[in-house]
């Protein structure tokens, strides 16, 4: 479906893709995950012929995002970071726009349109100007045109950025939602957004593809055997105890204070019953059993043999990689 | 030619569902108005084709700058709003999306112009013109402002913003106005070809007096087609950023 070939881009002389290859079957949802800036928005714009790379091959269907540029974009669906909404117009009239623009006649564009209206709940909203919407509608009538004229594959750029928890939910939703009609990529910079979604995620870091491991290789490449436990006591706590437990490899203390600790344990088999029956039979207050959320950081380090690209440097949120 | 006019009624609709159409309307309204009675009828006494003539003059003016404001948000603002990727990313060529904006901001303009036309009319009833001088003159003005819209359109296309946008074809707008100046101060042949290239002396004032020469319509026709063309181009150049 999708077929990306050593595709490099080039802003001057500044490396945004460093020769990334990758393929996509019909019908996967795959999230493209990396940091600001490490070339996930330029890969989209090239998928969506906005844009040449500067060498490399990327083909839809067959067909070259250069070569074959206004057959690629009747493929295609795409939702860029900022949605492409003309304030001035209705939201039904401005989906009748983009409907039409993608080549649907006029009453192939009404029928569609009402699917899509439904499908995205933004009727509610439909006559009313696309400047005056929220930003999770505005992001909603952005899927909307994207989706508008059937695409085979839809292209949704950071969907998610900016929605309140309650909107992010929703918006997860609709995109799984997609997935039965289309084959959907998206970029997300959050590792949980996109493992809500996604089969697979393509790593891009500083413009090189790290890997692209299936959810379920990801979670075994993060360790999903890996549990937080937090108990009321003070130090040492049931430390020794944990560690004696059959198919508790490590345990290793996380936080403590104010009464309480909470440990790390890498499990093997998953033993998470026979922990909890242990430490209540011993008296232990169980505050947590847990798994720990996944992490960008650490999937780059893990992807990385700890090798970690841009250790030590911190992120837009102002935290800083650190070994794991 | 359906994506031309789907691209067409959409823009057509901005300008008419947007302030900024409407200031424009009533700005060259009330400019148009003030220099026709200011100076085209004046205090002292005029044959009624002078008065004419004087019209079409002033309306040249306030045309070449209408064309050059409306013209500035075509590919501007959508570059600035994000808009653009929509149909930037449809399957669109990049000739129906520069000619159907164009057509937009030159239906606009000849909405403006024709706006008015009860001071021409006046004169028709009042005075002693010829429709021909009358029918002449907005050709005059709509032929010019489709220059100065493609002109215009070039701008928006190569601009990261509207300011932007307007700086430079107002720019390109005065360079081909000053080009009889160029024509005047240098020999043949750089002074005939810049005489003939000048965006007003040579092809406007015949207009005016209503006189249509095949020469001076295809002269803005050929500029309007060359800037625009030069807009396909560049538009297209863009995915190579």
């Amino acid at each position: 479906m999708i077929a990306v070939e050593n595709l490099t881009k080039y802003y001057g002389s500044k490396l945004a893709l460093d020769q990334v290859t990758f393929e996509i079957g019909r019908g996967e949802a795959i999230g493209l995950l990396g940091l600001n800036g490490a070339g996930k928005s330029t890969m989209l714009r090239i998928l969506t012929s906005l844009m040449l790379p500067s060498a490399g091959r990327a083909t839809i269907d067959g067909l070259d995002v250069v070569q074959n540029a206004r057959a690629v974009r009747s493929k295609l669906g795409y939702l860029p970071d900022i949605p492409p909404l003309y304030g001035e117009m209705t939201v039904h009239r401005y989906l009748m726009f983009a409907a039409q623009v993608r080549g649907l006649g006029n009453k192939d564009a009404q029928h569609r349109v009402a699917e899509v209206e439904e499908m995205t709940s933004v009727r509610e909203v439909g006559e009313e100007r696309a400047s005056h919407l929220s930003h999770g509608y505005r992001q909603r009538v952005g899927i909307a045109q994207a989706i508008v004229h059937r695409p085979s594959v839809v292209i949704l750029d950071e969907p998610t950025s900016g929605l309140d928890p309650a909107q992010t939910v929703e918006m997860r939703s609709l995109i799984r939602s997609l997935r039965s009609d289309h084959t959907v990529l998206f970029s997300s910079h959050l590792l949980p957004e996109v493992a809500h979604v996604c089969d697979r995620v393509l790593i891009l870091h500083h413009g090189a593809l790290l890997g692209q491991p299936k959810m379920s290789e990801l979670a075994a490449v993060l360790g999903m055997h890996t549990v937080l436990v937090r108990v009321r006591a003070e130090p040492p706590g049931p430390r020794e105890l944990l560690a004696k437990l059959e198919g508790v490899h490590a345990v290793e203390v996380e936080h403590e204070g104010g009464g309480q600790i909470e440990y790390r344990l890498l499990l093997n088999p998953d033993v998470r019953p026979q922990l909890a029956r242990t430490l209540i039979e011993h008296g232990f207050d169980l505050l947590r059993l847990d798994r720990p959320e996944l992490d960008l950081e650490t999937v780059f380090l893990r992807l990385t043999g700890h090798k970690a690209p841009a250790l030590g440097t911190k992120h837009a949120n102002g935290r800083a990689d650190r070994p794991a | 030619m359906r994506m031309v006019a789907l691209i067409v009624r959409r823009e057509l609709g901005a300008y008419f569902r947007s302030p900024l159409g409407f200031i424009i309307l009533s700005t060259v309204l009330l400019l148009d108005g003030l220099l026709f009675n200011a100076y085209a009828l004046g205090a002292e006494e005029r044959r009624s084709s002078a008065v004419l003539m004087l019209f079409f003059f002033y309306s040249s003016g306030t045309t070449m700058v209408a064309s050059v404001v409306i013209s500035m948000r075509l590919l501007a603002e959508e570059r600035q709003t994000g808009s653009a990727a929509l149909i930037l990313s449809a399957p669109v060529r990049e000739w129906e999306i520069v000619v159907g904006k164009f057509l937009s901001a030159w239906i606009f303009l000849a909405v403006v112009t024709l706006s008015t036309i009860y001071m021409p009319m006046l004169i028709f009833v009042n005075g002693s013109v010829t429709l021909g001088q009358i029918v002449a003159g907005y050709l005059g003005l709509l032929l010019l402002g489709a220059a100065g819209i493609a002109i215009g359109t070039l701008g928006s296309t190569l601009a990261p913003n509207q300011i932007v946008a307007t700086l430079l074809s107002a720019g390109m707008l005065v360079l081909l106005l000053v080009l009889w100046w160029v024509g005047n101060v240098t020999s043949p042949p750089l002074s005939t070809l810049s005489a003939y290239a000048a965006f007003y002396p040579k092809h406007f004032p015949p207009f005016m007096n209503g006189v249509i020469s095949t020469a001076n319509v295809l002269y803005y026709a050929s500029a309007t087609y060359l800037f625009l063309q030069i807009a396909v181009r560049a538009l297209e150049a863009r995915r190579w950023h």
